[in-house]
């Protein structure tokens, strides 16, 4: 079902594929497979600065036996078109991941290139293995995966993370609750999509709104790169801070997840409590990335 | 009163009729009308009962096929096709929007890759109704036909 199968958009994996990706990143960190890919190698691209998400994918496939090749430079941009980069790339490697800050970059890879691609973000497009960690983790910490109460917090109209993952939980008939200031609230495309597919959502300006009702609390930082105007990032930017306060209406079971990196918006208090649970959430993506790895190569 | 037409009728061709006023000229860039070296005749802002003004064109001696005609739809979604043959209509039809639209549409998110390689622009076309949404395969956002500002013409 994966295998030579590029991952570009959460949108191109159904519920089933979703569900197996899930199941095959349990099985990988139960049982590490540090064999698996032994001989192969991937081509990291990184156009764009990226901490977590290079360091994540680079060492899935570093403790699944293969090799990495690659950069993080961004400076390393040089003439050549994106396509003939790729193309030549594609020669030297046997998967390639990639970061680019244009939207659609990874799209055009994966046509360009003669292996599999992985997208490991395209400017504020898409992101699909961050997706497919925060699934996996909502999954860990609920033990299930449908029907679950699910807030998402701070800036969901530049966040590409949220508007992938309220996409993905329509397949899982979650209730969704947005908070926002007006000016940040989940684009209206979004909000049609969950509409048509039956999703039941509901939009607050408070965190103490739904703090009672949820199982998930997904934080998000309010991202100063992707803010066309700098005075509404400056006005904005520290309208939700979660501190433990907040937590004490909290069902005993709620965690809070978080892409990070974090600025402010979640106080140091609240790592020391039950419901912090997002420093294990970036050690998940090592899992997740391995599975995408070994599924489209062809080896789980 | 003798009746006269605005654009004279042609022997023999196709006369797109119903094109959005103002887009006459960008289908006749798109569909490269000049370079077949037949006479092609544009009316603009001509008045029309159904939708106050509109522009027509009128190619002699080249039948368009329904592919070319196709093409123009995201341009003029309410065209009209009419094949002429001795100054007669044999064949009428209306354009339709086809499912992908490949090399027509400059896409408008200027951080789509499309835009800053050199690639050719694809967008899937859904319609809902009378409504059309145009999706670019790229970046992936979606934009009603009276969003798109700018065409490979």
């Amino acid at each position: 079902m994966f295998k030579n199968k590029s991952i570009i958009s959460i949108k191109d994996l159904s519920r089933q594929e979703i569900l197996q990706i899930l199941k095959t990143t349990q099985a990988l960190k139960k049982n590490p497979k540090p064999k698996l890919l032994e001989g192969k190698i991937m081509a990291s691209l990184f156009f764009e600065p990226s901490t977590r998400t290079r360091l994540s994918t680079e060492a899935a496939m570093l403790r699944l036996g293969g090799k990495v090749i690659g950069f993080s430079d961004p400076s390393s941009k040089k003439k050549d078109s994106l396509y003939d980069t790729i193309k030549i790339v594609s020669n030297y490697s046997d998967v390639i991941a990639i970061r680019h800050s244009l939207e659609g970059a990874a799209q055009l890879a994966s046509e360009a290139a003669g292996v599999p691609v992985i997208n490991c973000g395209d400017g504020s497009n898409q992101h699909p293995t961050q997706t497919l960690l925060d699934l996996f983790t909502i999954q860990e910490t609920q033990k299930k995966i449908n029907y679950l109460h699910i807030a998402m917090i701070g800036d969901l109209k530049y966040g590409r993370t949220v508007h992938s993952l309220a996409n993905a939980l329509t397949h899982f008939n979650s209730r969704l609750y947005f908070v926002a200031p007006e000016s940040l609230q989940m684009p209206h495309e979004i909000l049609n999509d969950l509409k048509v597919k039956g999703i039941k959502y509901s939009l607050h300006e408070k965190i103490e709104e739904v703090i009672k009702k949820v199982d998930i609390l997904y934080m998000t930082r309010i991202q100063e790169e992707r803010f066309p105007d700098k005075l509404e990032y400056e006005r904005v930017k520290n309208v939700y801070v979660l501190n433990k306060k907040f937590l004490e209406e909290a069902k005993h079971s709620m965690k809070i997840l978080h892409p990070l990196p974090r600025v402010n918006e979640i106080d140091l208090d609240v790592d020391s409590t039950k419901h912090a649970y997002y420093f294990e959430q970036a050690q998940n993506g090592l899992y997740a990335r391995q599975a995408v790895l070994g599924l489209i190569m062809g080896k789980l | 009163m003798e009746k006269k037409l605005s654009v004279s009728a042609i022997k023999q061709g196709t006369v797109i009729d119903h094109v959005t006023a103002g887009n006459a000229l960008r289908i006749v860039r798109l569909l490269d009308l000049p370079s077949g070296k037949k006479q092609v005749t544009v009316g603009l802002n001509l008045p029309s009962i159904a939708f106050g003004y509109k522009d027509i064109i009128k190619v002699s001696e080249r039948e368009l096929t329904a592919d070319e005609a196709n093409k123009i739809a995201i341009l003029a979604p309410r065209a009209t096709i009419n094949i002429i043959k001795n100054y007669k209509i044999i064949k009428k039809f209306k354009v339709q929007i086809p499912e992908t639209i490949q090399s027509v549409i400059i896409c408008p998110n200027p951080v789509c890759v499309t835009n800053n390689e050199k690639i050719t622009t694809f967008f899937y076309a859904q319609q809902k109704k009378y409504t059309i949404l145009l999706r670019c395969k790229y970046c992936l956002k979606e934009y009603s036909p009276d969003k798109i500002t700018e065409y490979h013409t």
